[in-house]
């Protein structure tokens, strides 16, 4: 059985209709990348999968439970984190109160502290600044923190929201590292990207999202070479 | 001297009426205009336990405890269901429960002011009383100081006081990380309306006497307070509340006492000109 089994949903903003009739899935430790052009529907596609947009039609089966109508804070006592396009660390606190909140939902502080640590070992520099106020990090610095944050929950699945967006090519390099040092760990991660090529080389699997479908589906190095994808998303 | 000390005083009360209202504001993002009436209400709470039991404790115990239920259930009553309507539709509607209150107080207890109590006396403490301070304004100053380094302790350093601080500043962020939204809503509120009950307190120690619309003017002072520290700013609300108690005790205290409410109001739009976000606060973006 799938973890993730989105089916046949429909999402809609008012009179809008965003997403018409997607359906996708994601194995235990699959990395699967969504990817697609500005306004495809990629962050309403995870905003619905995370609870915080109801869809109107279909369902979102997580472990095989049907969670379109629990709401989004519930979800992630559930075992799934989200990390949201453009980071959204709160800005106002420092590093170490935003990683403690990544842990809410938890009560163990013996588990809390070894995972605050293990989000340490996979992000040295939280760990340099973390008495440091958010809102004063580089923008590389806060998507290690969103990630680190989304971290601290122990989640099964991680939903990513354009994790390179804004960031030099060396800094994306050094995100998409840590993806794949996470993929490696075992973790499952639902990936969003417009940088289709970066998602391509770390995903197992990835789907391509236009104007609301899934256009097309498949293993993600095969697309890699696809000629359509290529020219469409890939630049070449 | 004692001016600074009875302004100080008054401004600790006035800071945390303000609290409430800021409060509110960074976290359910709406002006409750009702906070006044809550003051109102726990000044009434008194009176009646005053009756009842000839105890200060309790009534102070039952204020505090009437007025939190109080300010749960008016959020959940009036401002829950309007969840994502209009500002206004939510402005108009805490407009409407405060003439409610109002309303609901002048059928129970009627229009005139009445005296508290001969029981509710604070007692005279010489080595102050001497210096010309009175024991209410000692009282309130100290009270007051200690309630507000709870509250930051409280803000700070608990894992539903940093929920807070998240839902105030990204809600949508907030709730990813599992925080249930309505539930610290209603714990907003509940403190929120929790200090009213002091503030309410401390009110009656100055001046003994409840009516329906005691809580008017303390409210909309203490608002000006919030807006001028800066809305949705905790150390803001203090700031402000504090400063607009020390002004209006130096004004009344000089030839331009007729003038004072005038004074505290202007100061409102000044520092609005200079600093449109208030003393403390910060220039947020907007989020989708
Ligand atoms: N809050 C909103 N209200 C109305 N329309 C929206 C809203 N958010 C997104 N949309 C629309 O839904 C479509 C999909 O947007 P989005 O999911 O953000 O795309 P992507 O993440 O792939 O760039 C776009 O046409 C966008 O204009
Ligand atoms: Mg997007």
């Amino acid at each position: 059985m799938a973890m993730l089994e989105v089916k046949n949903i429909e999402v809609c903003y008012g009179m809008i209709r965003a997403i018409k009739d997607i359906s996708f899935e994601i194995n235990k430790g699959e990395i699967v990348a969504l990817i697609g052009a500005n306004g495809a529907g990629k962050t309403t596609t995870l905003h619905t999968v995370s609870g915080l947009l109801k869809p109107t039609a279909g369902q979102v089966l997580f472990d095989g439970k049907d969670i379109s109508k629990i709401p989004a804070h519930r979800i992630v006592t559930m075992g799934m984190a989200h990390v949201p396009e453009g980071r959204r660390v709160f800005q106002q606190l420092s590093v170490l109160d935003n990683l403690k909140l990544g842990a809410y939902t938890r009560t163990d502080k013996k588990e809390i502290a070894e995972n605050l640590k293990k989000v340490y070992d996979h992000f040295p520099r939280l760990a340099e600044r973390k008495h440091q106020i958010a809102g004063t990090l580089s923008g590389g610095e806060q998507q290690m923190l969103a990630m680190g944050r989304a971290l601290m929950s122990n989640p099964d699945i991680i939903l990513m929201d354009e994790p390179s967006m804004g960031l030099s090519p060396l800094l994306v390099k050094e995100i998409f590292a840590i993806i794949e040092e996470l993929h490696k760990s075992g973790a499952t991660i639902l990936l969003v990207e417009q940088n289709a090529k970066m998602a391509l080389s770390v995903a197992d699997r990835a789907y391509v999202l236009e104007t609301g479908s899934i256009a097309m589906s498949g293993d993600a190095k095969e697309m890699l070479n696809n000629d359509d994808i290529k020219k469409a998303y890939l630049g070449q | 001297m004692i001016t600074l000390i009875d302004g100080l005083s008054l401004g600790s009360i006035y800071a945390l009426i303000a609290l409430g209202y800021t409060m509110v504001y960074g976290i359910a993002k709406m002006l409750n205009f009702a906070h006044g009436d809550i003051i109102m209400v726990g000044a009434y709470a008194i009176m009646v336990t005053l009756a009842a039991t000839v105890s200060p404790i309790a009534a102070i115990v039952a204020a505090i405890v009437i007025c939190t239920i109080l300010g749960i259930l008016v959020e959940k009553l009036a401002y829950k269901p309007l969840r994502g309507a209009s500002p206004l539709a939510v402005l108009i509607t805490a407009i409407g429960v405060s003439y409610f209150l109002q309303g609901l107080a002048q059928l129970v207890f009627g229009s005139q002011p009445k005296p508290v109590g001969s029981a509710w006396k604070l007692p005279a403490i010489e080595a102050i009383n001497s210096l010309g301070i009175t024991t209410a304004a000692a009282v309130t100053l100290v009270c007051g100081i200690i309630i507000m380094i709870a509250l930051t302790l409280f803000i700070n350093c608990t894992r539903t006081g940093s929920a807070m601080l998240a839902v105030s500043e990204d809600r949508g962020a907030a709730i990813l990380m599992g925080v249930n939204v309505n539930k610290i809503i209603s714990i907003t509120f509940a403190i929120g309306s929790a200090l009213a009950a002091f503030a309410g307190m401390f009110y009656l120690f100055q001046i003994p006497n409840t009516e329906p619309t005691l809580g008017a003017m303390p409210g909309i002072t203490a608002f000006t307070a919030a807006v001028i520290g800066g809305i949705g700013s905790i150390p803001g609300a203090m700031v402000g509340g504090v400063l607009l108690g020390v002004i209006e005790k130096f004004c009344l205290a000089s030839p331009l006492a007729p003038y004072t409410v005038a004074i505290k109001f202007s100061l409102l739009i000044l520092i609005l000109l200079v600093k449109p976000t208030g003393l403390l606060g910060k220039v947020v973006r907007e989020k989708v």
